[in-house]
């Protein structure tokens, strides 16, 4: 059932994991970059990318396409990658989050014509978001360096081996889905994602353009950010400003 | 009415910071500075998002919104602290007036760059949830729901280190205001060399 190279990549996923648990990072440090000249080569191509390829595109989805129809293609999109957190609740053995993601899925994918509409929102069954990243880290895997990956963004060691984890090995949809609906679910993944480069702009635009060091400011807000999503304490997250003058 | 308040010294003796008389009235505006506990905190914060509250709905141009933001931000946070830590390790080789300079500075261009953003609070509320004790400061959580989007998360660091209850730090769904501006104020300072007196005189149109 699992292709060749699902077997190469539970191979290579494993080996990174091991590695990454073995070398961790100084506990009770907020940043820790060994990588940094080659991650802010990765940052200027990311932003280049960004200013010259998704803003653009992102406004002009925004503002070509009605409401309803940028929603609805979002939904389809978000609906699919629900089996995938499944998957990650039942590792985490959260089955509460587990029955809950499931219901949904049923519900819209059902009552919400394949997704494209989000009854379960209204019902207050909402998305318990889960990743491969946030399985490591319940298993007791540091996050490792920071990593800024092309394409994708800020990121850690951790959190980028569950990222391919993630959409290589467990993500079912891709399993089930056949042509033409794999490339309709493609296409709803794009509108997903120029979807919310518009409704977090003034947020993005604001790491990446206005200011001083825009590499250091989307580290640190990826950083604290995900610290907070995984309730992950391990690294020492803020600063005291008295602690100086004590 | 830009208060002048002089700085930790370096030999890390905190002087009065402001006179007497200026002192109570602050007091009698901000409330009287009992001690800290879980309640004065919880007050102190309950206030502050009250204050938000009626500047955001106030109406009024951007620029009156950000002068009453400034007021605020002058009111119920440690601005010189926040000031000082945002310079880092190039605080401790300031002298006393161009921290000043430099904290009051700041608190302009913090006004102008979160205030900006306060526009989209129009028609939100901010309800405080809970307060902890984390030892040497109590942290009063709040939730925030802009109009009809989830709600997400802030928090309100608040220490009497100073000789007031005051907040030093808010934190957005994990991110610190604090380590933030850290950085940014580190690659403007870095940027001019070290130069803090430059950058006293630039941050005036930045933020």
């Amino acid at each position: 059932m699992f292709e060749y190279g699902n077997r190469i990549t539970i191979l290579i996923a494993t080996g990174l994991i091991l590695l990454l648990s073995a070398c961790g990072q100084r506990s009770g440090e907020m940043v820790y970059d060994p990588f940094e000249r080659l991650n802010r080569g990765t940052h200027a191509f990311n932003k280049g990318l960004d200013r010259n390829l998704l803003s653009p595109v992102s406004k002009g989805y925004t503002a070509v396409v009605p409401d309803p129809v940028k929603n609805g293609i979002s939904n389809f999109a978000s609906n699919l990658s629900l089996p995938g957190k499944v998957v990650n609740n039942i590792l985490q053995l959260d089955m509460f989050a587990a029955t809950s993601n499931t219901f949904r899925f049923v519900i819209n994918s059902t009552f919400g014509l394949a997704g494209i509409f989000d009854p379960s929102d209204s019902m207050g069954l909402e998305e318990r978001d889960a990743d491969f990243g946030q399985t490591l880290q319940r298993l007791g895997v540091g996050e490792g360096a920071y990593a800024e990956l092309p394409i994708f963004g800020p990121s850690n060691m951790r959190d980028g081996i569950g990222l391919i984890v993630d959409m290589v090995l467990l993500d079912p949809a891709s399993y089930t889905l056949k042509s033409p609906v794999t490339s309709y679910r493609t296409g709803s993944r794009v509108g997903e994602v120029l979807q919310k480069r518009q409704i977090y702009g003034d947020q993005i635009d604001e790491v990446l353009y206005e200011s001083a060091d825009s590499y250091a400011q989307s580290r640190l807000v990826y950083l604290q950010n995900r610290r907070f999503q995984l309730k992950d304490t391990s690294s020492d997250a803020y600063i005291d400003p008295y602690s100086d003058l004590e | 009415m830009p208060i002048s308040t002089p700085i930790l010294t370096l030999n890390k003796q905190p002087i009065v910071r402001r006179s007497f008389l200026l002192g109570m009235t602050s007091a009698m505006v901000a409330g009287p500075a009992f001690a800290l506990d879980k309640a004065t905190a919880t007050q102190l914060v309950d206030r502050l998002v009250a204050e938000i509250n009626r500047v955001i709905n106030s109406g009024g141009s951007e620029g009156k919104l950000i002068r009453a933001f400034e007021n605020i931000f002058a009111q119920y946070a440690d601005v010189d602290i926040i000031a000082r830590s945002a310079l880092g390790p190039a605080a401790r080789s300031a002298s006393s007036s161009e921290l000043n300079a430099f904290s009051r500075a700041f608190r302009g261009y913090i006004a102008r760059k979160y205030g900006k953003q306060f526009q989209e609070f129009i028609g939100s509320s901010i309800v405080v949830t809970r307060t902890k004790n984390r030892g040497k400061f109590f942290e009063v959580e709040a939730s925030v729901r802009l109009k009809a989007t989830t709600p997400f998360e802030v928090s309100f660091r608040v220490s009497d280190r100073s000789g007031e209850n005051l907040f030093f730090d808010i934190i957005i769904e994990g991110i610190s205001l604090l380590s933030s501006e850290r950085v940014e104020i580190g690659a403007l300072l870095d940027s001019r060399n070290g130069n803090i007196a430059r950058l006293t005189r630039d941050l005036v149109n930045l933020g």
